[in-house]
């Protein structure tokens, strides 16, 4: 059986047409299986962040595919990637992104937004999330005010708020300091245990050593290395 | 249905929470547009108020108004020239009328004194109209002293004044007897300030008024339709003044909006490549920040217009009042119908809401069409 | 659908109160103008009916301000019927039309 995840010669280029064109991602075969946690590694520059945008469907391949749950997300037109995206994957970005000047609660609600669910609902959902992830007592705070490590669990519940099965997070501790480092390993143990596929890009030795792995690959400029 | 209403409650949540970051630079957005709609609204609804009022009231002026002229400015006519316009076919009646300008140095006021037609108002008696009667402070049953035109003091009772409702027709009014008119007047007896003529019917008004050009040469004939046009333009040419002064600073506050509205901040390009990554697409985008728009330039709308509404109506336009007033101590309070003409409104929705709200949009579409990977970067 | 225990702050709520008490208002505007009585208006029609009268009283600092219609042609505007002139009505209020177009034909 193939993966749950599908990646078939992805090549990704920057500056296509100009002197300097270059390719970040430059043909990569993956197989992803459901419920594992995959950590792909590589110096800076070695595509990792790419390889995470064209999984998640935030960027299009230039050449080849990539397909999730047997579907060939890379030839969706627009309106269906975006509705594939919210539903297939949440998002925790090294810088964070959450929206300045909105409450945790607001940001953490986002991107339901769209799918318009009863306010009950949602309101009670992100309250659980935010809890469990002992954010319950911020919930109201506006986001300047967290520290990163809120910060970031913040990021976290919104990219569960969807209940999405894939988590893809890009260098998740590279803002935190080792003990925030490990609370953060103990969410991704737990997003496992729920069955969730998670996605982490990472050249944080602590991560790369960290049991909750299956699959570590490697890359260097924009290949797969191991 | 429900659905739709809940998505639009999300993105109002969004919209309203994002726009409260800048409260102040957003209030004082909304406020000088809804100051700006208010002036625009005013200008509209007095003059069309006003417009409409003159042309239903002045539909009873008479059909025919003839001055003599003599070195091109109004001057006093002869008795003669009344007998001359009897007989004049589909001419109902001939009416010698008296009436002239007062001023009153205990106020400083003018008034228009009328020896009326339709009624007979006994000698050393007068009937005041409410701006009058304010400025003197006088009520039934007191004596009013008018100067005559040889100095001495001429004391008139007051018999009536007219209720506060006809201000804008008859303020300034004074009618009192023949008699006494002439005495403060000083205008010799045998002649009168100009003829009404009634006509039976409203197309043999030209003709009329070309038979009194043949008989009376040196006359000048006032249509009723004249009378309305006057007060139809009234307005129209110096609103065209005044609106021109709006649009400079309607000009300032478009600068203003399109800066706010269309430069989209590095932030705000931020912003949305982040709503996009968690799953927003670009019509969600769009949608939001049309209600942005929207929301303010509609409350500004509805909001401007209300008050515009109420000073025109509830307060009798004191911003106008006091351009109208000018140096005259006699201002009627100007209580007008109220009325809204539809197409107005709807001119002053298109030119407010539509282009801010359209303004907001252009940016987002460049914005919103990038990939969202963007924000990864 | 069970009705919410805590009660939920949602930021949209207090505008969305504050738009819709403002259309109440602005529908409630657009409703009394429909309503409004002409009453005031057709008592006075009667007054200018009766007295005879030409104009409305708007201005009465000069007479061709009070009296629009009845200023003869070189009264008003003094100087050129285009002229900004130096009573503030004069702003406000254009030169009866027919003093700016052909008078009746003689």
């Amino acid at each position: 059986m193939s993966g749950f995840i599908e990646v078939r010669g992805v090549r990704k280029a920057y500056n296509e047409g100009q002197p300097n064109m270059f390719h970040a991602v430059d043909g990569i075969d993956l197989d992803l299986r459901q419920g594992e946690v995959t950590l792909f590694t590589g110096p800076s520059g070695s595509g990792k962040t790419t390889l995470l945008t064209l999984v998640g469907g935030l960027a299009r391949p230039t050449e080849g595919r990539v397909h999730v749950d047997g579907e060939a997300l890379s030839s969706l037109p627009e309106r269906f990637l975006t509705e594939r995206r919210r539903r297939l994957f949440g998002f925790v970005f090294q810088q964070f992104n959450l929206i300045r000047g909105l409450s945790v609660l607001d940001n953490v609600m986002l991107p339901a937004y769209p799918l318009a669910p009863s306010h009950q609902h949602l309101h009670a959902r992100a309250g659980t999330l935010l809890e469990s992830l002992g954010l319950a007592h911020r919930q109201n705070a506006r986001v300047e005010s967290l520290s990163g490590g809120e910060a970031q669990r913040t990021a976290i519940a919104r990219a569960l708020i969807n209940d999405p099965p894939v988590i893809i997070a890009d260098e998740p501790t590279a803002n935190l300091d080792s003990h925030l480092s490990e609370a953060f390993l103990a969410i991704v143990t737990r997003l496992k245990a729920e069955g969730r596929t998670v996605l982490l890009a990472s050249h944080d030795p602590l991560v790369i050593k960290a049991g909750v792995v299956d699959r570590r690959v490697s890359l260097r400029d924009g290949r797969v290395v191991g | 249905m429900h659905h739709f209403l809940n998505r639009q409650r999300y993105l109002l949540d969004y919209t309203v929470a994002a726009l409260r970051r800048r409260r102040a630079k957003n209030l004082g957005l909304l406020t000088v547009y809804t100051a700006l709609v208010f002036l625009v609204a005013s200008v509209m609804l007095f003059s069309h108020a006003l417009k409409r009022e003159a042309a239903l009231m002045l539909e009873a002026a008479p059909e025919v108004v003839v001055q003599k002229v003599t070195a091109g400015r109004h001057d006093l006519l002869p008795a003669a020239h009344v007998e001359a316009l009897r007989g004049i076919r589909g001419v109902r009646k001939v009416e010698g009328r008296l009436w002239g300008y007062h001023f009153d140095p205990v106020v400083a006021a003018n008034y228009t004194l009328m020896v009326p037609s339709d009624r007979k108002v006994a000698a050393g008696t007068a009937i005041l109209g409410s701006g009058v009667a304010e400025a003197r402070g006088a009520a039934v049953g007191d004596l009013l002293s008018l100067r005559t035109s040889n100095g001495r003091a001429l004391p008139l009772r007051v018999v009536e004044v007219m209720p506060h409702e006809s201000a804008l027709v008859a303020a300034d009014l004074l009618l009192l007897s023949e008699r006494d008119f002439l005495a403060i007047s000083g205008m010799p007896a045998g002649f009168y300030t100009d003829v009404a003529l009634s006509v039976a019917h409203p197309r043999e008004v030209r003709t009329v008024a070309e038979k009194v050009l043949a008989r009376l040469p040196d006359s000048r004939p006032i249509l009723r339709e004249e009378i309305l046009r006057t007060y139809a333009a009234l307005f129209d040419w110096r609103e065209g003044l005044l609106l021109v002064l709006l649009v400079t600073s309607g000009l300032a506050f478009a600068m203003l909006a399109w800066e706010k509205a269309s430069g989209l901040s590095a932030d705000e390009r931020r912003e949305i490549g982040i709503l996009k990554a968690v799953g927003w697409d670009t019509g969600d985008v769009m949608r939001m920040k049309l209600l942005e728009g929207g929301l303010l330039s509609l409350l500004a709308f509805m909001l401007g217009f209300v008050l515009a509404y109420a000073h025109v109506f509830a307060f009798g336009a004191p911003l106008f009042a006091s351009a109208l007033r000018g140096w005259a101590v006699l201002y009627p309070e100007v209580r007008l119908t109220p009325a809204v003409d539809g197409l107005q409104l709807v001119g002053l929705f298109l030119l407010t809401v539509v282009p801010y709200t359209a303004a907001t949009l252009i940016p987002v579409w460049r914005a919103a069409v990038t990939d969202p990977d963007a924000v990864m970067r | 659908m069970t009705m919410p225990t805590a009660k939920s702050h949602r930021p949209g709520n207090p505008v969305l109160a504050l738009l819709t008490f403002v259309a109440l208002m602005f529908v409630g505007v657009l409703v009394h103008a429909a309503w409004a009585s002409d009453a005031t208006a057709l008592a006075n029609r009667e007054r200018v009916r009766a007295l005879g009268l030409t104009d409305l009283c708007l201005s009465t600092e000069a007479r061709y301000t009070r009296h629009l219609s009845q200023a003869d042609y070189h009264t008003p505007f003094q100087d050129h019927p285009v002229a900004l002139e130096h009573f503030p009505s004069g702003t406000l209020i254009a030169p009866p039309p027919h003093l700016r177009h052909a008078p009746l034909s003689q």
